[in-house]
């Protein structure tokens, strides 16, 4: 891991709306060079909209953003020289065949014919593409779409990568294959901003992770630093009927009801002793529960603990 | 590099993408031409006798053969420009779009190699047009200056066209709204010269006929080929096709440059 240097992406309040919808309501970043840096949230929380501000293809309603120490808007080309950018929309030429979209990017990178053709003839061997080379992406698997979209990226040898959710709709033997390429860049030295929705797969590569959530940042640190926010998972009460289900809200002060399940979910470490204790409470409001599910955690549990309890989210962020 | 080198390198690069597209999906190209040559045996073979007629006295359906040409080489070009329209329409539905805008490239080079690509395959409709048209009988009088200023006066409406249907492309919300928007380029060559004389039109259509772009245009590619007057016609179609060119030109690079919508 690249001990933290000079930072190589720097955005200071960030800001983009959509007519009323605001997307991004002020987002700071600073990521350091060498290093990978993932956003984590859920759908809509502003992940990609943050990819496109930073990646130059839209601007920003307000906020400054630099590039390897180029303004983005001042200097996009100076910026657009620097970065990569794979996006959860596979940014490959459908009609071409694979070795033609690489030689396409080859051509647009300026580089000559015969390190074009060679950049070509690496990336096929490392993305094992060789095979499929000669046929047209149209006929590509979903796996290998997103390996060509990569390599695309990496034939002009970017030093900043952003990588929009590199996994999403992967199968898990093309997830891993696709950390280990990941994994392989930042040893390179270059710089990459992930998102994704997987705690996961930011557990597993990021340096530092940042929490998303409706264009706000609410958390960051580092992952050892994160999952200490996180309860260890929750449970789910499941209830007769909505007096049960409206006393048992009262009584543990938890908000994530869904009325037409009739559930509760309350976090909790799942442990034999805190389950004991939440029986009880509800136990001693003489509230029915009709059936009781532990999960393990996952992201919703960080965004229940963090959205869920203001009080809490207003001491975790910044 | 400088910005000239760096516009015409990426431009060919685009040139390049555009005609292996032409390559993959050779049906769009066949369509184009199938169209006009349709056009013309529908014109020659069936209305050619009565048509030919009104031409004059001795007007039969070999002089309609020579007089229809000219506008059907115009449905060609409008025909290509539809082609134009739907390719640039479905071009931006593409990932790869957002993938060159974040690339330090010559911006409006995906735009120059459609209007480039597009260039081509309707000269090659053009040409193969012009030679079903020898086959059915049109019988051109020009020589090689008149056929090279006629070769020109086709390239310049067909740049002026594309980049307009260019910017079709673009302003379209989908493809089918790509493939309706130049539709009436398709019908303005009837509203002009193009099939009948506009003496034998109603005054209203006529004055219409009369002063809408493409009546100049053909009326200067038959004085070309057949030796009939040009007059002030010549300089009514460069005028034409610049204005078309340089307004269409500013309008798709606009387009092109707002903000993707998403």
């Amino acid at each position: 891991m690249a001990s933290p240097s000079r930072p190589s992406i720097v955005a200071t309040g960030l800001r983009k709306s959509y007519g009323d919808k605001v997307v991004l309501d002020g987002i700071d970043l600073e990521i350091a060079e060498g290093t990978i840096f993932a956003l984590l949230g859920p759908n809509g929380a502003g992940k990609t909209t943050t990819v496109q501000i930073l990646s130059t293809l839209i601007d920003a309603d307000g906020g400054d953003a630099r590039i390897g120490g180029h303004d983005l808007t001042r200097e996009p080309d100076a910026v657009r020289g620097l970065i990569g950018v794979t996006g959860q929309f596979s940014a490959v030429d459908n009609l071409l065949t694979g070795r033609e979209n690489l030689s396409l990017m080859a051509d647009l990178r300026h580089l000559d014919r015969a390190t074009g053709r060679r950049r070509a003839v690496e990336l096929l061997e490392q993305f094992d593409l060789t095979e499929a080379a000669g046929k047209p992406v149209s006929t590509y698997s979903g796996g290998m779409r997103r390996r060509l979209d990569l390599a695309m990226t990496l034939v002009g040898e970017p030093r900043v990568i952003f990588l929009d959710e590199p996994t999403t709709g992967l199968d898990p033997r093309s997830r891993r294959a696709m950390w280990q390429i990941i994994r392989d860049l930042v040893a390179g030295g270059v710089t990459i901003l992930l998102t994704t929705q997987y705690l996961e797969e930011a557990d597993q590569l990021a340096d530092r992770v940042a929490f998303l959530d409706h264009g706000r940042l609410i958390a960051e640190g580092t992952p050892r630093e994160l999952k200490r926010l996180i309860p260890g998972g929750h449970v789910v009460l499941q209830f007769a009927d909505l007096a049960g289900l409206d006393s048992a809200v009262h009584t543990l002060g938890a908000t994530a009801r869904d009325d037409a399940a009739l559930t509760l979910r309350f976090p909790s470490d799942g442990g034999v002793g805190s389950l004991r204790s939440l029986l009880d409470q509800l136990d001693r409001a003489s509230i029915d529960v009709a059936s009781l599910s532990v999960h393990t955690p996952d992201l919703d549990d960080v965004f229940l603990t963090l959205t869920g309890q203001p009080d809490n989210e207003r001491a975790m962020a910044r | 590099m400088s910005t000239l080198t760096l516009a015409a390198r990426d431009s060919s690069t685009m040139l390049r993408r555009n005609l292996l597209h032409m390559l993959r999906y050779p049906s769009m190209t066949l369509l184009l031409i199938g169209m006009p040559v349709i056009l013309l045996l529908l014109f020659v073979y069936v209305f050619g006798g009565t048509l030919g007629a009104g031409l004059g006295p001795t007007g039969d359906r070999a002089d309609y053969a020579n007089y229809v040409t000219p506008g059907i080489l115009l449905i060609t070009v409008a025909s290509g420009a539809q082609g134009t329209a739907i390719s640039v329409a479905m071009d931006m539905t593409e990932g790869i779009i957002a993938r060159f805008r974040t690339m330090a490239i010559f911006r409006p080079s995906v735009l120059t190699g459609h209007v480039l690509g597009s260039l081509l395959q309707t000269l090659l409709s053009l040409t193969v047009v012009t030679g079903v048209a020898l086959l059915v009988g049109f019988r051109p009088t020009a020589n090689p200056v008149e056929w090279l200023a006629a070769i020109g006066v086709l390239t310049m409406i067909t740049f002026a066209l594309t980049w307009l249907s260019v910017a079709l492309g673009l302003v379209s919300e989908s493809v089918e709204t790509a493939s309706n928007l130049p539709m009436p380029l398709v019908l303005l060559p009837f509203l002009g010269s193009g099939f009948v004389p506009t003496d034998s039109m109603p005054t209203a259509v006529r004055w219409f006929a009369d002063y809408q772009p493409f009546t100049p245009v053909m009326e200067t590619l038959r004085g070309l080929l057949l030796g009939t007057g040009i007059g002030a016609n010549a300089i009514l179609a460069v005028a034409w096709c610049a204005v078309i060119t340089v307004l269409s030109f500013f309008w798709a690079r606009a387009l092109y440059n707002r903000n993707p919508a998403r």
